[in-house]
């Protein structure tokens, strides 16, 4: 159990929660978060090293009853868990929509203390929704910004966005997260234009280390094997884009 | 030449690991995966007549000696899990369903459902420790036991396993029920029921508050029971708790095992564990000049034959 140290407004309806411990993880790796009496969901690591956090979205009864919680309240973490990114190249592209933006903003700033470019597409529904987009520039990545009203920059999604920018420059990878249509866009985009591709998935998890098989994804498990997949597992997945189980195990349309 | 495979009740195994029932296995591609790592037969989710969600998170407390879970048996219910089944046949292995219900008909009718979706047998989950009305609830009286395996047997012809609850003051009273019932081999043990408490939210964890250990904690347990069922029954006894290795395999075998089931190894060492349990198996058979497990089963009752 740990007190939480600070709880911030970083969207609507997006808080950040840290805490006074530090973490040892890989961008892209997550952690157990458990709200006494309440449900326990896994969250991705926002904050990496000293004072780690995680960021969420109130969605649920759970999230709501996280929201309520104060600096000096508890909450149970264990973890991290699962692959996080890893670098692989010099000319890194990064691309984020939404929430997804949580485990892509320490890789950005990761990388960028390894010697790599980053540019970061980071799409949002509007304006007021971009996250991290400061986080971004002050690491030094060049940020491309994607609004779907046209409110900030390009008017549409982060996978078009990429599309364009692509058909300028070379990349040595592509890392994304967010909704799971953008990831499977952003992996045709790439499959063509044979650049590598690591993407961090979502399925419902319970157990969070590799047991209950409430996670799966075409025999790998988002737990374990993820939530970050290389392309020839993306590739591999039928149900990428198109599946997911639901509580009982049931596979449900996306 | 030593060799790893068996037959138990007629099902034949290339090695006598089997993947435990709850793990990985409420979708047919990942029990595939596990038959592919190497297990030599599939024991799929506990399977009911209806979808059923399970318990809220927490679902498991992980401890250094094992796990405390209380998943509250998740599934799809056996219509949809029929498909399942038929597809995780393709891993080439054999797929044993389980199944719960809270009554002796309703376990009977989705032991002839699995069967009908193809499993090769049955194991009928009477040991459930953290679902109301399910599992241990109607597992844990000899007489249920009896009436259970009996029905059960009537409805099906592929072989029925009990799978049965140590958290009982005689689980060799179970065996022999099971035996008198009709059961084909009984399965054991499953989960004791257990629980964790966090001192600072000075709540229990789980969102059940109760749940079952598994694990390396577990296995002497475990192995004490395979030895007082194996002096009170015939039947074959199927092993399982806390097995990681061979010479935990082996333990099991000696007190009276023909196979052996893994369960929280999976989560401790990933699918290879049955690659592994497999392969020191075999190192021990060669070193000590056992042909077979079979030569193996029971040895610490009456010596070697």
């Amino acid at each position: 159990m740990m007190p939480i140290a600070t709880h911030v407004n970083d969207a609507p309806a997006v808080k950040t929660i840290r805490f006074e411990e530090s973490i040892i993880a890989a961008p892209g790796q997550f952690v157990m978060v458990w709200v006494p009496s309440v449900d326990e969901f896994p969250m991705s690591v926002s904050y990496i090293g000293e004072q780690f956090g995680f960021t969420y979205q109130i969605l649920g009864e759970g999230t709501k009853a996280l929201s309520a919680k104060k600096p000096g309240d508890i909450v149970g973490v264990r973890g991290p868990y699962g692959h996080g990114f890893s670098i692989k190249g010099k000319r890194l592209l990064m691309v984020a929509g939404g929430l997804g933006m949580a485990p892509i903003a320490p890789f950005v700033e990761r990388a960028i203390e390894h010697k790599s470019s980053v540019d970061l597409v980071l799409g949002a529904k509007s304006s007021g929704n971009l996250l991290f987009e400061k986080r971004a520039v002050d690491a030094g990545a060049k940020v491309h910004i994607a609004t779907d009203d046209g409110s900030r920059g390009f008017r549409g999604f982060a996978s078009d966005l990429t599309a364009s920018l692509l058909k300028g420059e070379a990349f040595d990878g592509i890392y994304t997260c967010g909704p799971e249509p953008m990831i499977v866009k952003v992996l045709e985009i790439a499959t063509a234009r044979r650049i590598p591709v690591q993407a961090s998935l979502e399925r419902l998890m319970k157990c969070g280390i590799g047991v209950c098989d409430s996670c799966a994804i075409d025999g790998r498990h988002v737990c374990r094997d993820g939530p970050v997949f290389s392309e020839k597992d993306l590739r591999d997945f039928v149900d990428l884009g198109r599946a997911k189980l639901d509580a009982s195990g049931r596979k449900v349309p996306i | 030449m030593s060799h790893l495979a068996v037959e138990i009740c007629g099902l034949r195994l290339r090695n006598p690991t089997m993947l435990a029932a709850g793990i990985l296995d409420e979708t047919s591609a990942s029990m595939r995966s596990i038959a592919e790592a190497g297990a030599g037969a599939i024991v799929t989710k506990s399977v009911g007549s209806e979808p059923r969600p399970g318990h809220g998170n927490p679902s498991v407390v992980e401890l250094p000696f094992g796990l405390v879970n209380a998943m509250g048996l998740p599934n799809p219910g056996i219509a949809v899990y029929a498909g399942e089944v038929s597809e995780a046949k393709k891993g080439g292995v054999p797929v044993i369903g389980s199944v719960f219900a809270g009554t002796e008909d309703g376990l009977a009718e989705l032991a002839s459902l699995m069967e009908k979706a193809g499993a090769d047998a049955v194991e009928l989950n009477l040991s459930c420790p953290h679902a109301k009305g399910y599992g241990a609830e109607i597992g844990s009286t000899p007489e249920l036991v009896e009436v259970i395996c009996r029905k059960a047997k009537k409805t099906t012809r592929i072989p029925v396993f009990a799978k049965l609850t140590p958290n009982t003051s005689s689980i060799a009273s179970l065996a022999k029920a099971a035996e008198r019932g009709g059961a084909d081999a009984v399965v054991a043990i499953n989960t004791l029921k257990a629980m964790a408490i966090s001192p600072e939210a000075g709540v229990p964890v789980l969102a059940n508050t109760y749940g079952g250990l598994s694990g390396p904690a577990i296995r002497p347990v475990g192995v004490r029971c395979v030895y007082e069922i194996f002096e009170s029954v015939k039947i074959p006894i199927i092993g399982v708790g806390g097995i990681s290795s061979g010479r935990d395999a082996l333990e099991y075998i000696m007190a009276g095992a023909s196979a052996i089931q893994i369960g929280t190894g999976v989560w401790m060492d990933g699918p290879d564990i049955f690659s592994k349990v497999n392969r020191e198996l075999l190192r021990f058979m060669e070193k000590h000049s056992y042909d077979t497990v079979r030569d193996m089963v029971g040895v610490a009752h009456h010596g070697r034959p």
